[in-house]
């Protein structure tokens, strides 16, 4: 296991890489979820303030 | 054929069936991740010349493929807008640029961190480097403009002949390798003989890239759903949602 993690003396290199990977996946899907989440909160709210 | 592509440009269609889609295409990215992965990270052997550093490439190609591929599926935005004047296709347009430049972005921090253990140094303004650093700016270029210009109706035709006149760039990121002396190595996979990778490393990097492309396309609609919400807020099919 810790062969795997040292990369063969690379991992300096090789695990920043795929960490950043995984930041920017994962970011270009939360962002986006979370920009449609508030539209369809705000949709909702304008729905209650049209019914008043 | 017409009419399912008319019907799939209307908004309220587009959202339904990209709501549809996510889950599917979210377990079939997973999977191929975990595959890509699995295959890079533990089976393939290291290189004989690199050694363990040449993981990166399962990380660093499919983005470097996914910068090129994004800003051409741009650039066939542009014709659908001047010819079906879809709105759709400005909605796919601008959605597809912030992913193609996070993909320019890993590709170019990716390909240095591999580039400092290999060649001696993280950056150098050689002809590939360079040209996918102009593609990086495209990018960023885009989203300004589209950010800058209030009606975005016609923000939506203003970046896509942004989109079309950087188009002359892909073809030169793609054969700057052979055109020019560079540090950057040759094409390994898209030689039109035989792709001189072995197949353990080829398989994986295959299965990594097929990941990339369905995790394009998941995140591609779910940002089209949330810019649907927001241009068409007042339209009736929003408040019936």
């Amino acid at each position: 296991m810790l062969e795997f993690l040292k990369m063969g003396g690379y991992a300096a290199y090789v695990w920043p890489s795929y960490g950043l990977a995984a930041l920017v996946l994962w970011l270009n899907w939360y962002l986006p979820c979370k920009q449609h989440d508030n539209e369809l909160r705000q949709l909702k709210r304008r729905k209650k303030a049209e019914k008043k | 054929m017409f009419l399912w592509f008319h019907k799939l440009g209307s908004p309220p269609h587009f959202y339904r069936i990209a709501g549809k889609w996510i889950p599917w295409l979210g377990w079939i990215f997973l999977l191929l991740l975990a595959a890509g992965l699995y295959g890079g990270l533990v089976e393939a052997p290291p290189d004989y010349q690199q050694g363990e550093s040449y993981r990166i490439i399962f990380v660093h190609v499919p983005a470097a493929w996914m910068s090129l591929f994004v800003y051409v599926v741009m650039a066939v935005c542009w014709a659908v807008i001047i010819i079906w004047h879809m709105k759709l296709a400005e909605v796919v347009l601008i959605s597809s640029a912030p992913i193609g430049a996070s993909f320019t972005f890993l590709a170019l921090v990716t390909g240095s961190l591999w580039g400092k253990p290999m060649w001696g140094t993280y950056w150098v303004w050689d002809a590939r480097l360079t040209s996918e650093l102009i593609l990086l700016f495209l990018y960023l270029g885009i989203i300004g403009l589209h950010n800058a210009i209030e009606d975005k109706r016609t923000a939506g035709r203003a970046v896509a002949i942004l989109a079309l006149v950087g188009v002359v760039n892909i073809p030169i990121i793609h054969y700057s390798v052979e055109w020019w002396h560079s540090l950057h190595q040759g094409p390994t996979v898209t030689k039109f003989d035989k792709p001189s990778i072995h197949w353990s490393m080829l398989l994986p990097l295959l299965l990594m890239a097929l990941a990339f492309q369905v995790y394009y396309v998941l995140a591609l609609f779910q940002r089209c759903r949330a810019e649907l919400l927001r241009r068409e807020r007042n339209h009736k099919w929003v408040g019936e949602l």
